[in-house]
């Protein structure tokens, strides 16, 4: 499968070569990387709701966004993770054309930013850094105001359409209160019905979970999956991978300003590497046995160092009890693991990244 | 393009599809009448709008309790107990330097810095609202809000007076008189010439909304603008200066009352106006056209 760091200039090579669909690149591809599934993710990449290329932000002395290739493919459901201040809400805003770029070029649904926005924004729902409404306007009023403003929406549907999304997440029960009478879960979810109001083929959610519940929160998990599922492309931004990663079909790294790591749930798993740890009361015996299997970076941890870890590497899982016994170590336990994406992310981002919620 | 095919995918095909053709065929006033609708429905300016009615009912009971149609007092006031009609042009007067100025700066300077300021304008622009579109709405109900606020100050000066002086003819400057109707047509031409004014004033409060996301902060820019231009106009050391201040004209509108009108200094009023609103509804597109909305 196609890795998709979008730091390695190879899959750059990839990726460029099959969107502009030259012959030349794509001998250039295959001798780079062989295989049917390069083919599948390109054709996903040439029509992606979102594409970023090189796209950097400076404020004054800080670069908020240095250098990020973000690549949401159609249909994906993207988790855009990375601590607060890493740059996440930035990029957003670059790409729904509120901030512009100091450099690099956004294209979203076909569309240059920020010169395509009339002809983008419409299809788009977006949730940008919480929700922000007239507080003296009930939830209903401030949906009618927004709706007002789009150009491309029937008045005379709008009172159906506004009910339908105050139904969808809930809220049409406190359709009438004012905005300012509304708690913060409240609030987040009139945001979220806003980016409802007419069918998107993309939907920009800025950390929707901030400040619900954890009912809320499953409540949005689950509207997400069922928009996903109706075939809505979902960019969904948090800092806590919890809340997201069971829903994602992709999850993309943020950190200081980087863009870390991004490719399906699927590769990031496969690109992690599983730990065999052994738990044993002849240790020097089990390094001995594994070592002789070609495994490396061995170590011992736990109480006394009873526990031999290491990554498994080449070896086939199932050689390693077998090699032990006939070393003469006991086996008391054993165990391979597959890292999970929460290791990952803490391998990426450092302790600082809130990734256990 | 293969953008339509893609429409087809799950919720979004036979909307996305009607949303295409009946695109020009709503009102393309929805926005500018959600922007009226706020305005004219928040509390503040509700109060503000009955304070501005206010001057007028006060000034005609002050002057009808005193019974002193004696001279001495403002322009038209000493007339007001000939002819109720008075009390509009007398109000306005007086509401001239600061009151209506005030109104309208409250609402140019929430124009931008408002929205800005509660974080509806990123929600705005990602509809999109389109940046100059949104401009172009905004100043067109702060024009709106400057006749409304005119108009109303005139049309309650019109009626305390009828109730508390009467009405009939009106005698204008050098004696000569018109019919009562004839009169209020020459009121609703000072309410036009005083809008005016005040929305070029607006225009110059829609660029400093552009620059702030304190809409407070704006109003009281824009009002220390306006106080500077009248107290420009009053060093004569500046007489140079005076005609490029938009204040300047404003009191001409009692050109109307001449026979016949007086028409000079009302069209180098209007000019100052419109190049005022001009120069400065540019510079706020050129301002929000380009500014970064991180608010």
């Amino acid at each position: 499968m196609t890795p998709t760091t979008v730091s390695g200039p190879t899959d750059r090579a990839g990726t460029d070569g099959a969107a502009s669909g030259s012959g030349s690149a794509d001998g250039h591809r295959d001798a780079v990387r062989p295989g049917d599934g390069v083919e599948t993710y390109d054709d996903d990449t040439a029509d992606a709701p979102i594409r970023t290329t090189g796209l950097t932000k400076r404020f004054r002395h800080q670069t908020a966004v240095d250098a990020v290739d973000l690549l949401v493919p159609r249909g994906a459901v993207y988790g855009f993770l990375g601590p607060n201040g890493s740059g996440k809400t930035t990029t957003i805003r670059m790409i729904l054309g509120l901030i512009r770029a100091t450099s690099g070029s956004i294209r979203l649904l076909g569309a240059e930013m920020p010169s395509g926005a009339n002809q983008a924004l419409p299809r788009v729902g977006a949730l940008v850094e919480g929700p922000a409404f007239h507080p003296y306007l009930s939830g209903r009023a401030n949906l009618a105001r927004l709706d007002a403003v789009d150009r491309g929406t029937d008045p005379r549907t709008s009172r159906q359409r506004i009910d339908a999304a105050l139904d969808r997440v809930g809220l049409l029960p406190a359709a009438e209160k004012r905005f300012r009478a509304y708690s913060l879960g409240m609030r987040q979810r009139l945001a979220i019905a806003n980016a409802l109001l007419t069918p998107r083929e993309l939907l920009v959610l800025d950390e929707p979970t901030n400040g619900l519940d954890p009912q809320g929160t499953r409540e949005v998990r689950h509207l997400v999956s069922e928009l996903a599922a109706d075939g809505v492309t979902v960019l969904i931004s948090s800092h806590l991978l919890s809340e997201v990663e069971q829903i994602c079909t992709h999850i993309g790294v943020m950190h200081v300003g980087r863009l870390l790591s991004q490719g399906s749930v699927e590769e990031l798993r496969s690109r992690s590497r599983p730990t065999v740890t052994v738990r044993t009361d002849q240790p020097d015996r089990a390094l001995t046995a594994l070592t002789a299997l070609g495994m490396t970076d061995l170590g011992r941890e736990g109480p006394g160092g009873t526990h031999v870890v290491g990554p498994l590497g080449e070896v086939d899982p199932r050689r390693i009890v077998p090699a032990l016994v006939a070393e003469g170590a006991d086996v008391l336990g054993f165990a391979v693991d597959a890292p999970s994406l929460e290791d990952l992310f803490v391998e990426l981002t450092g302790e600082g990244f809130d990734v256990s919620g | 393009m293969s953008a339509a095919e893609r429409l087809q995918v799950g919720t979004a095909p036979p909307r996305a599809r009607r949303r295409t053709l009946v695109s020009s065929a709503p009102a393309p006033l929805r926005f500018l009448l959600s922007e009226l609708r706020l305005i004219f429905t928040r509390r503040r300016n509700v109060a503000g709008l009955g304070v501005l009615a206010a001057v007028p009912i006060l000034l005609a009971v002050a002057v009808k309790v005193s019974n002193d149609g004696g001279g001495g007092g403002p322009d038209f006031i000493d007339q007001i107990t000939n002819n109720g009609l008075f009390v509009a042009f007398a109000a306005l007067v007086i509401e001239l330097p600061l009151f209506l100025p005030l109104a309208v700066a409250t609402i140019a300077g929430d124009a931008v810095a408002g929205e800005a300021n509660q974080g509806t304008l990123r929600y705005l622009l990602t509809v999109p609202a389109g940046r100059t579109r949104l401009l172009l709405v905004k100043y067109a109900s702060i024009v709106i809000f400057s006749v409304a606020a005119t108009a109303l100050v005139a049309v309650v000066g019109v009626l305390i007076g009828l109730i508390l002086f009467g009405g009939g003819p009106v005698t204008l400057f050098f004696g000569s008189q018109i019919s009562f109707g004839a009169a209020i047509g020459r009121l609703a031409l000072a309410v036009l010439y005083l809008a005016a004014g005040f929305s070029a004033l607006g225009a110059l409060g829609l660029f400093v909304s552009t620059l702030t996301e304190q809409p407070i902060g704006a109003t009281v820019a824009i009002v220390l603008v306006n106080v500077a231009m009248f107290v420009c106009d009053t060093i004569s050391q500046l007489d140079w200066l005076h005609p490029y201040l938009l204040t300047h004209w404003w009191t001409s509108f009692g050109d109307l009352l001449r026979d016949p009108i007086v028409t000079g200094d009302m069209t180098r009023g209007l000019i100052t106006a419109g190049v005022y609103a001009v120069v400065f509804w540019l510079a706020a597109w050129a301002r929000f056209g380009s500014k970064d909305v991180s608010s």
